[in-house]
């Protein structure tokens, strides 16, 4: 009976799948997006590698070079200092994504134990922790990022981790919710019955079954992140130079950018394409996975 | 019934399918179906066996995708529906010739509007009155289906109603447009007993009253008999039996339509022989068989092969090999 | 629904006296050197510690925060220690600029965002809402900055059609006297009739208005969308077109006010998106508001100046989206 019963679910499990696959498939945009996403992780994983300290990168090196237009040289041409600035904007995809994964990442870690916790234990810490979760949503988007990361100093770590400070409730809202639900099963129940220490029951029963729309959450914010990082070092409390970070490339070039419109505009493109290609595909996820928008 | 007589209402040869990934599924495949102006006509059946997916068929009111429908004609008055743009049946038909009772009554009425308002809504559209006259109308319509305290139901929200009085406004909202085919999709399917006695007797009173034509589809054989002049049984998509609905429910010929009556009890002291129901999980895919092959209890070889309707008098047609010609 | 309204106001002043108390202990735990700021750069040591005693910043912390408070509930948010004026003097100057520009966006989001979600949720995987998807989602994909850069360079670099920044032309300033009723100047030139003036203030708000109104538009359109569709597969909307209700009607009077709640929540979002927008674009284009005034506090490290910022965008939001909330409550659906 118990083969029988894992069968059917390995055989639902499946399904699932193929239908999700099928789904994507059928979803063109997101398919293409899926596909962005993969070059993009690619550029950001082998540029560093062919590019490593590249005197066109970050140092002063061919004054005599500055400011030139996109040529075959230079694809899309120089800066202030002569750098090459399609190398730069290559170097500036390993910055962006890994920045972006590190602060979702973070904002994860502090957000699902507190939202967990609350929907656990309801009550009194429930509502304490929802209550401080609801202080910290009080703050419009982006200001409490702005505001920590011009407190902690000017620094990339910092914007990261200001980030992370000011995103976590969004997936205490989550998990919380599916705390909520998932006390009340059977196999949570049992596990209480048997006398299992509440901390085990949380890290065992509660926190991985509410990982799969924390992750669906989490892809659909990675674009909306690329951007806050881009604006925050854009107000100068982010990357600093001679860091090729999107966001300080086109603050820098605000400079000189009515004499030289290719040192804006590519930087810029590259930010928008990005977020463009992750919001696509948090998109397409969410309407293949919510049921709600699913129809068959 | 005489054969030269153009029915009102007249699917003929309607098949529909559902494309999901998994391919191509048959939802519906019925041989013909003839109502005349004026009278009551039943279709019974299980749960998914495609009751809906007709009635919003006749209406284009199928979601498409995942619907599709493959071949067939649905003549109103000689008019084929299917052919007509969606604009067309917005125009023409819906509401102005058809309209339907739907079988929900807690989902079926806008939440953020009173009552009244939604009546007057339908009322200013298809019989062209003013706003005031509509009111008159609203009125007068929820009066003629029996709700208790007319005046205040006009401005109440449909949560502030019950499952019953609910229903009474959606069969009120059916009729304000002035249709004269009105489909009901087991309007009675929500509702405690006690109150679906009321609603049937409602619709059938109506039915009699204003003269208009009925299809009552449900999944109780008894809604049907007290209701319908002519029945039909549907199962899996296709209609299995059909004629005058005392002939058929008096006198089944198919080994399902006796299931399904033999299903009900009918009185306190009668025992269900539920041995007659077989309940197998083994599902044969036998292409050109009989659609109830699998389940039936009485099946032979030939019904492997042999699928034809057989006339079992004017007034009654069965699709069964086994049954025996009159 | 009274004591709801009630527990939803009780709660966005919770949540606003903790915005206060959060970005104070910020601006306090975190490195940063205020009595320095205060001074100047060429200051003494005997002028520093001075400052410190002015500030009080050498008392207790619990005991800073309560004097903080204690001068906020008089409707006090300190000096600026940057111009050692009154931030809430120097606000009542840098907010009717910025209401301009979330006005405009605002109102934008509303006629542009909403049509444009509502066709597309209609017209639901045919090219029309192929367009207005990539549309929505193009536009909350574009860094705002950004945008402000190439819009200043099509506009006023390349066709020399509008200016590159400010809020009316220096030479006009001069030449006429500049209308201060609300503060809004586009308002103001209107009302008191001076057309030179309007045209003028008119082409300066047209490209800060752009850019800023295009994540709402975008934001407000995809939402639209998503609660459209869920309300379109409702029985009562196939019931509705059973009836032979009009498709217009339908999409404009039923689905639309069932989606209101959604839409009020989704324009208090954006609302709140467009005040910190400002923060990037308002600099850009010189314009006089809320956004450069806390992006010049940030650099300098302003701290009364930047907790006055944060609690002033914080209240509205809140106030907007206890505002929305209260829209919902309305809703006959959750009425009780």
């Amino acid at each position: 009976m118990n083969t029988y019963n894992s069968w059917k679910k390995i055989k639902s499990k499946y399904a699932q799948l193929r239908l999700n696959i099928y789904l994507l498939k059928k979803n063109t945009l997101t398919k293409w997006a899926l596909y962005g996403v993969v070059l993009l992780t690619l550029i950001a994983l082998i540029v560093p590698i062919i590019l490593p300290e590249d005197v066109h990168v970050t140092q002063d090196a061919n004054p005599r070079d500055k400011l030139l237009p996109p040529s075959s040289d230079h694809l899309f041409g120089t800066d202030e200092l002569g750098r090459d600035i399609f190398k730069r904007v290559l170097l500036g995809t390993n910055i962006s994504l890994r920045t972006a994964v590190l602060a979702v990442g973070a904002a994860i870690l502090i957000g699902v134990p507190i939202g967990a916790v609350a929907g656990y234990y309801g009550g009194f810490t429930d509502e304490l922790l929802m209550r401080l979760t609801d202080i910290f949503l009080g703050f419009p988007p982006l200001l409490l990022a702005i505001v920590i990361a011009a407190f902690l100093g000017p620094d990339l770590n910092n914007a990261t981790l200001a980030i992370a400070l000011s995103w976590w409730p969004w997936y205490t809202r989550i998990v919380r919710g599916q705390a909520v639900s998932l006390t009340e099963r059977p196999f949570v129940k049992a596990a209480q019955a048997m006398g299992t220490p509440s901390a085990r029951i949380i890290l065992k029963h509660i926190i991985p079954n509410c990982i799969a729309p924390v992750i669906v959450q989490a892809s659909m914010d990675i674009g909306g992140v690329i951007l806050t990082i881009a604006a925050i070092s854009f107000l100068g409390l982010g990357a600093q130079p001679p860091t090729p970070e999107w966001g300080l490339m086109v603050s820098t070039s605000r400079n000189y950018f009515l004499n030289a419109w290719w040192y804006s505009i590519f930087p810029g493109l590259a930010i928008f394409f990005t977020v463009l290609i992750f919001n696509l595909l948090g998109d397409g996820l969410r309407e293949i996975l919510d049921p709600k928008t699913r129809k068959n | 019934m005489t054969e030269s007589k153009v029915p009102y209402l007249h699917i003929k040869d309607l098949k529909v399918n559902f494309k999901t990934h998994e391919g191509t599924k048959k939802i519906l495949d019925i041989d013909e179906i003839k109502i005349d102006k004026g009278q009551a006509y039943g279709i019974i059946g299980e749960s998914g066996t495609g009751k809906t997916v007709l009635a919003l068929t006749i209406l284009k009111l199928l979601e498409m995708p995942p619907g599709e429908i493959a071949s067939g004609r649905i003549l109103l008055d000689g008019d084929d529906l299917l052919k007509k743009t969606d604009k067309q049946m917005e125009r023409e038909v819906r509401g102005k010739k058809i309209s339907m009772i739907f079988q929900d009554p807690m989902s079926t009425l806008n939440p953020v509007y009173t009552v009244g308002d939604q009546l007057i809504n339908v009322l200013v559209k298809n019989q062209n009155l003013k706003k005031k006259e509509a009111k008159v109308k609203a009125l007068e319509m929820l009066k003629l289906v029996d709700l208790p305290d007319p005046e205040r139901c006009m401005d109440k929200y449909p949560h502030e109603l019950s499952g019953g009085q609910r229903q009474r406004v959606i069969i009120a909202l059916a009729l304000s447009c002035g249709a004269e085919f009105i489909i009901a999709d087991e309007p009675t399917r929500n509702l405690d007993v006690t109150i679906q006695a009321g609603i049937l007797k409602l619709i059938k009173n109506l039915q009699r009253t204003l003269n208009v034509t009925v299809l009552f589809i449900a999944n109780n054989p008894g809604l049907i008999s007290s209701t319908c002049d002519n029945a039909a049984v549907l199962y899996k998509g296709e209609i299995v039996e059909q004629g005058n609905t005392r002939e058929v429910l008096k006198n089944p010929k198919h080994p399902y339509t006796f299931v399904l009556l033999n299903a009900i009890p009918k009185s306190k002291n009668e025992k269900i022989n539920l041995s007659r129901i077989a309940i197998t999980d083994v599902e044969e895919n036998l292409d050109g068989a009989c659609i109830y092959y699998n389940k039936c209890i009485k099946k032979t070889d030939d019904c492997k092969t042999l699928q034809k309707n057989i006339k079992i008098s004017e007034t009654h047609t069965v699709k069964c090999c086994l049954a025996e010609e009159n | 629904m009274k004591k709801y309204i009630f527990k939803r106001i009780l709660l966005g002043l919770l949540v606003l006296a903790g915005v206060v108390t959060i970005t104070f202990f910020l601006t306090r735990v975190l490195p940063s050197n205020p009595a320095a700021q205060w001074v100047g750069p060429r200051a003494t040591p005997e002028q520093i510690a001075a400052a410190i005693k002015t500030l009080g910043l050498d008392k207790p912390l619990i005991v800073q925060y309560k004097t903080y408070v204690l001068n906020l509930l008089k409707g006090d948010l300190g000096v600026s220690l940057r111009s050692k004026q009154p931030v809430l003097t120097e606000l009542k100057t840098y907010v009717p600029p910025t209401l301009e520009l979330v006005l405009i966006s605002t109102v934008f989001a509303v006629i542009i965002g909403i049509p444009l979600g509502l066709y597309s949720a209609k017209k639901k995987d045919k090219l029309l809402d192929h367009f207005c998807r990539f549309f929505s989602v193009g536009a909350v994909s574009l860094p705002t900055f950004w945008v402000a850069l190439f819009l200043q360079l099509i506009f006023y670099r390349w066709l020399q059609l509008l200016p590159l920044g400010g809020q009316l032309d220096a030479k006009l300033k001069l030449m006429y006297e500049v209308p201060k009723i609300t503060g809004m100047l586009t308002f103001d030139t209107l009302i008191t009739g001076n057309m030179t003036l309007f045209v003028d203030a008119l082409k300066h708000i047209i490209l800060p208005g752009i850019t800023i109104s295009l994540y709402p538009i975008g934001l407000v359109a995809r939402m639209t969308r998503s609660a459209l569709l869920e309300i379109l597969g409702e029985d009562y909307i196939k019931a509705a077109k059973s009836y032979g209700l009009k498709d217009n009607l339908i999409l404009w009077k039923y689905a639309l006010k069932n989606s209101l709640g959604t839409t009020a929540t989704v324009l208090a979002l954006s609302v709140g998106y467009t005040l910190v927008d400002t923060f990037l674009v308002e600099a850009i284009f010189n314009w006089p508001g809320v956004g450069n005034y806390i992006s010049t506090a940030v650099m300098s490290m302003d701290y009364p100046a930047i907790i006055g910022v944060t609690l002033l965008s914080a209240s509205s939001y809140v106030i907007l989206n206890l505002i929305a909330d209260i829209i919902i409550a309305v809703d006959p659906r959750v009425r009780t």
